[in-house]
This record gives structure tokens, sequence and C-alpha cells, in this order.
């Protein structure tokens, strides 16, 4: 077999083949449910109503999406220029790290929020800097270097857990000293367990979107992930839209930590992500790298989380199937997206 | 220092540093053959994870362990013809395929483990491979603790890295693997299957990254945690560059690590582990790890056409 570029592809290949891809997704979702001996149905249904039945549920699936949309959008950010970020998660316990050293009291009303925040995006951006010199100094592989550096954070944090940042009140639970009231961030609506950190994850989005499609950056960015020979041949600063690329993707990963913190939990622990920031990958290429798409692939993805932990135990169907079905679409995804632009010919 | 040099002398320090360097020299070689043909395969973690998991699975289930293996073995193939046909024939990105396998092959097992074990809450034990006694050779003085009591499987981990070093080099295929890694239009013209070339490639490599997972539920831990892998696939990948694409100096290099490992957790019960955290001894393999990238660079002989889809009639 052989692939063959197709010139102008039709809208129906363009729409129809992502959409089957989903499809073939809920097929797969079906089959699992049967080899786990459920009514395949129901468990569907279940992972819906679990998702979105009732208000409690809608604001748990916004919840659960706030860090994803950081994440998706980091890397979404990152890819774009084809620099593979898969450190997220470090960064994002960067940023988790920062609310929490400018948040128990270093700082006041009305400086800590924005300042903290600054100092988590810093945070997350440093940490994916090195990794970056690396690639455009030395040219070792980022992939490796921000995978090793997402274990390296995970120990540096239980590290602080246990000695710098221990809850004296803890109880032995590995967590940090809660933030000081004026360092969380508050709930959109009184009485509604949503929390700001939501809104900024859509205003993070619109901006990306707009460095994207209205900056000379979001140009560069492009056109060193497209063909960075052909980028450095017309006179593009290759490796300074890269660096800069990198601070964008850091900063945005560090936020769904930053966030994470002061708006949900009020302290930092080790379990404080379930891969967001591995699961921000998905999220990002669900969307196909647009920043907009982001915000509804993060709510999908996050809706499949919720719903199928409602479902396991309603139905008794392992939640893991969750992990299962977002892999398995990200596979199906990236293959769809490949034959909207070429076909297979014999030969 | 002497507390150093004595850890360095003892022979349960040696035998560690080879139980520990096991799973590494089979992933390592699975991932070497791999990237040999120009596949970058990050499915590595995950298909750690599954034959880890699989080849517990089956010896609980009643197999023999050399069935567990074989199993761990067959699993690992599964999921490397799943990650071949995304990345050779179509082409796509082998950094995303390679990071949905991990993904992919991660959420089976967890949700494989959770399916057959719903109720328990600590995994349950099998009985795992015994160091094997050989003659003379396991009773000498030092030498028998240090090399001569390790399990079957560990001898196979050093067999097969004698045998894809044979293979590579002074077989055929080997040529034709290592070819279709540099320059795959010339072997297309010599009329061998570029596309069947790396699929194999990857498939086999898959088969032995799972091996090396089994390695840890059918001979180090004799039990599965979700958590067991833990980086050491990623550290594999740094390990292929480390040792420069090269069998040799590849088993060298994990030796090495494994080496610095066996040192780190003996290190914890000195002075040295009263002073530091422990956590960063648990992130000395992972610290070490980008060191040797770093080291690397400059002199790493990149196989030509890695991470570089072949299309026919395509320039």
């Amino acid at each position: 077999m052989r692939l063959e570029p197709i010139a102008n592809p039709s809208p129906v290949r363009r729409l129809g083949l992502p959409v089957l891809a989903l499809v073939a997704t809920l097929g797969v979702a079906m089959l699992l449910a049967l080899v786990a001996g459920a009514n395949p149905f129901a468990v569907l249904g279940q992972i819906a109503t679990g998702a979105l039945g009732s208000r409690l549920a809608v604001l748990e699936t916004l919840n659960r999406a706030t860090p994803l949309i950081f994440t998706g959008l980091a890397v979404a950010v990152a890819f774009r220029a084809k620099l593979w970020n898969i450190g997220a998660e470090a960064q994002l316990y960067a940023g988790a790290i920062m609310a929490v050293v400018l948040g128990t009291g270093a700082l006041g009303s009305p400086w800590v929020l924005p300042v903290s925040a600054l100092a988590a995006m810093l945070g997350g951006a440093a940490l994916l800097l090195g990794p970056v010199l690396l690639k455009t100094r030395l040219g070792v592989d980022e992939v490796v270097t921000t995978l090793l550096l997402n274990f390296i954070m995970l120990l540096f944090v239980s590290y602080l857990l246990e000695g710098p940042m221990k809850d004296p009140g803890g109880m032995g639970w590995p967590k940090s000293t809660p933030l000081i009231p004026e360092a969380r961030l508050p709930r959109i609506v009184d009485g509604l367990r949503l929390h700001w950190g939501f809104a900024l994850a859509i205003l993070a989005a619109v901006v990306v979107w707009v460095i994207q499609t209205r900056t000379t950056l979001g140009f560069e960015i492009r056109a060193v992930g497209q063909n960075p020979e052909a980028a450095r041949f017309a006179g593009m600063p290759v490796n300074v839209v890269l660096v800069k690329t990198a601070l964008l993707s850091g900063g945005l990963a560090a936020l769904a930590g930053w966030s994470e913190v002061a708006g949900l939990k009020g302290h930092l622990s080790s379990d404080l992500s379930p891969g967001f920031g591995y699961t921000g990958i998905i999220v990002a290429m669900l969307a196909l790298l647009h920043p907009l798409g982001v915000v509804v692939t993060a709510i999908f993805v996050a809706g499949i989380f919720v719903g199928s932990d409602a479902m396991s135990r309603a139905a008794g169907v392992p939640t893991y199937i969750a992990d299962m079905l977002l892999a398995t679409a990200l596979l199906f995804m990236v293959l769809a997206i490949l034959l909207t632009k070429v076909r297979v010919v014999r030969g | 220092m002497s507390e150093i040099i004595d850890i360095l002398l003892s022979a349960s320090f040696w035998a560690a540093v080879i139980r520990i360097a096991s799973p590494l020299i089979l992933a390592t070689m699975g991932e070497l053959i791999c990237e040999r043909a120009g596949v970058l395969n990050l499915g590595i973690e995950g298909i750690m994870v599954i034959g880890a998991f699989t080849g517990w699975m089956a010896v609980y289930q009643g197999m023999p362990l050399w069935g567990g293996v074989a199993v761990a073995m067959a699993a690992g193939m599964l999921f490397g013809l799943l990650h071949s046909t995304l990345t050779v024939p179509f082409g796509l990105s082998q950094h995303v395929v390679g990071l949905g396998v991990t993904l992919f092959a991660t959420a089976s097992a967890s949700f494989a483990y959770r399916l057959m074990l719903p109720e328990v809450t600590s995994p349950p034990k099998i009985d795992p491979f015994r160091p094997l006694d050989i003659p003379i050779l396991s009773d000498l003085p030092w030498l028998g603790e240090a090399l001569f009591s390790q399990t079957a499987l560990t001898w196979a981990a050093f067999a097969v890295a004698g045998i894809v070093a044979l293979m590579l080099y002074r077989t055929p295929l080997g040529l034709a693997v290592r070819a279709v890694g540099e320059n795959p239009a010339a072997v297309e013209a010599q009329g061998l299957s570029v596309t069947g070339l790396r699929m194999g490639a990857v498939i086999v490599g898959s088969g032995l990254m799972a091996v090396g997972g089994a390695f840890l539920t059918l001979s180090a831990f004799s039990s599965f945690f979700f958590e067991m892998v833990n980086g050491r696939g990623w550290i594999c990948v740094a390990l292929v560059v480390f040792g420069a694409w090269k069998p040799g100096k590849a088993l060298l290099g994990a030796i090495l690590f494994a080496a610095f490992d066996a040192l780190q957790i003996r290190l914890q019960q000195t002075e040295l582990g009263v002073v530091l955290p422990y956590q960063l001894f648990l992130a000395l393999p992972f610290i070490l790890s980008i060191l040797a990238l770093i080291l690397m660079s400059r002199r790493a002989e990149v196989p030509a056409a890695l991470m570089v889809p072949y299309n026919k009639g395509e320039r």
C-alpha cells in the first residue's frame, strides 16, 4: 500500500472521518462494557447521566475540565510548533508549588492572587526552558527529557510535603499547609462549586487563539511547526520561536496546578493531578490543536472521567474504561485526520 | 568514602546490579531494534506495563513461569503490531502514536486487572523464578553470590543482548534492518519490503519490552502493582541513546545505570541517607538519564532515517 495526497478533500471527508473516529470509540466502549458483563447501552447512558445528568454532575465535569483546558492548551501550543512537551505534569506541579509558596502568608490581599499566578507561570516556563535549550543547543530529544522531569518533579513534591511544606496539622497525611483565604480563587456563583479557575481557563484559550491567529509569534509558531528548515531559510529565528513557545506552553501548564490549588483544593498534595498533564495530550489532539476546540474537548474528556466514575459505582465496570476510551479516541483520531488528507492506494 | 568502597566490594551489591539491570537490558534491546529500523517506539513504558501484567496474570491463572513469559511476549507483540501499523504504512507521528500506545496499554492493564480481581485490596503473589543453582560456580566464594545466583530470566536477558548483537551485525536480516533505518529507499531498490522490515522490527522489539516488564512481576517482585514500571521504559529510551544505538554499549549502559541504582539504595542506609532526603536518591536514576543524554548528544550516531516515515514513490 502507498499513500497519495488528496488535492481537494471534500467536506464529507474532512468532517465525516473525525466523526467516524468518535463513533468507533463509542463502539469500543460498548465492546468493553460487554466484556465486563454489563449492558452496553446502559453503560453509555450511565456515563452520560453521570457527566451531565444533574446540576451537581455538570459542575463536577466543569471543575474537572478546568486543569485539562490549561494542560490541553499547553500541549496544543507546543505541538503546533512540533515541540514535544510531554512534561505538562511536572509544569503543573511547578505552578501548584508556587501557589503554596506565595499563598500561605508570604503575601496578602490584593496582591497574592495575581502575583502567585504570575510566579506559577514563570515556574512552569522555567521548567520547560531547560529541555528546550538542550534541544536547540545540543539536539537532545525533548520528549525523553520532559518525561524524565515528570518523575523528578513528583519526587521533589513528595520531599516538599514531608519536609519544608508539611502541614503540621495534617495528621500524618502528606499535604501542605493550607492557603490563606485571600489566596483562594473565589467561586463564580455563591453556593455553586465552580471556581474562577474555569473562567480563567476559557480566557486563556481565547488569549492563545488571538496569539495564534493575530500575532507574528503565532505565524512563526505555525511556520516552524510545518517546516523548520523552510522557516530558517526564510530568516525566521527558529530557536527563539521554540523558546518563546516553550515559555508559553510551560506557563499554561503551570496554571493548571495553580488553579487546582488556589481554586479547588486549597493545599498541595502528591495526588493533586491524576495525570492531567498526560491527558492534556489527548485533549489537544482531539481538538486538532485548536485552542478554542481545547475547551470543548476538555469538557468532553472531563465528562468521560466524571461519568465513568458514576457509572462504575452503578454498573460495576472498572472506571479505567475512561482511560481506555480516551487512548482509543486519540489513536482513531490521528488516523482519521491523516485519512482526510491522503488516500490509501495499492502498489 | 570507605562506606562506598565497602558497598562496591560486597557480593550482594553486584548480585543486585545484575538483577536490576535485567529488565532494563531486555527493554533497551527491544527499543534498540525498533530504532535501528527507523522507528522510535514510545509505547515502551505501556508495553512494559502490559508485559508485567499479562505475564503475572497468566502465571496466577496456573500457567508455568515460562508460559507467563510467552504470554507477555505475545501481548507485547500485539501492541507492537498496533504501533507499527499506525507509524509504518500510515506514517503517523511516532511521538503521538507512541504516547497513545503507552496510554492505551497502561489503561488496558488497569482495566483488565480490576475486571479480573474486582475485590482484592492487595494483589495476590505468585511463585516467581528462583535463583539457579549452578554446580561449582554457584558455590564459588564471592563470585558465586555476585554472578552465579541469578534467575533463568536474568540469564535470558544477557543472552538476548548477545543474540541481538549477532543478529544485527552478523546476519543478512540484521543488515537489512540496519539499512532500513539508514536508507529505506536503497532497501526498497534491493527488492526488500521497507514496511515488512520496519513492522517486523517494532513487533519483535515490543515483544522484548514486554518480557522486560514481565521480569518485574515474574522474577523481581512476584506481584503486580499499577505503578511498578515507574519510568523504566523512558530510562531505556535514554539508554539506547547513551549506548549510541549499539547493543554492546547499551548493555554496558544498562549495567552502569543499574550499578548507580543499586548504590543509591544502599547509600540510603548510610549517614548520607540521614542527611539527604530519600527522594533525592530515588530521583538519581532519572537525573542520571538526563545527564547521559546530554553527555552523548554531541557524538550520537543517530540512524539517519529515525522518525522519518517512508512512503513508496515519494522522495
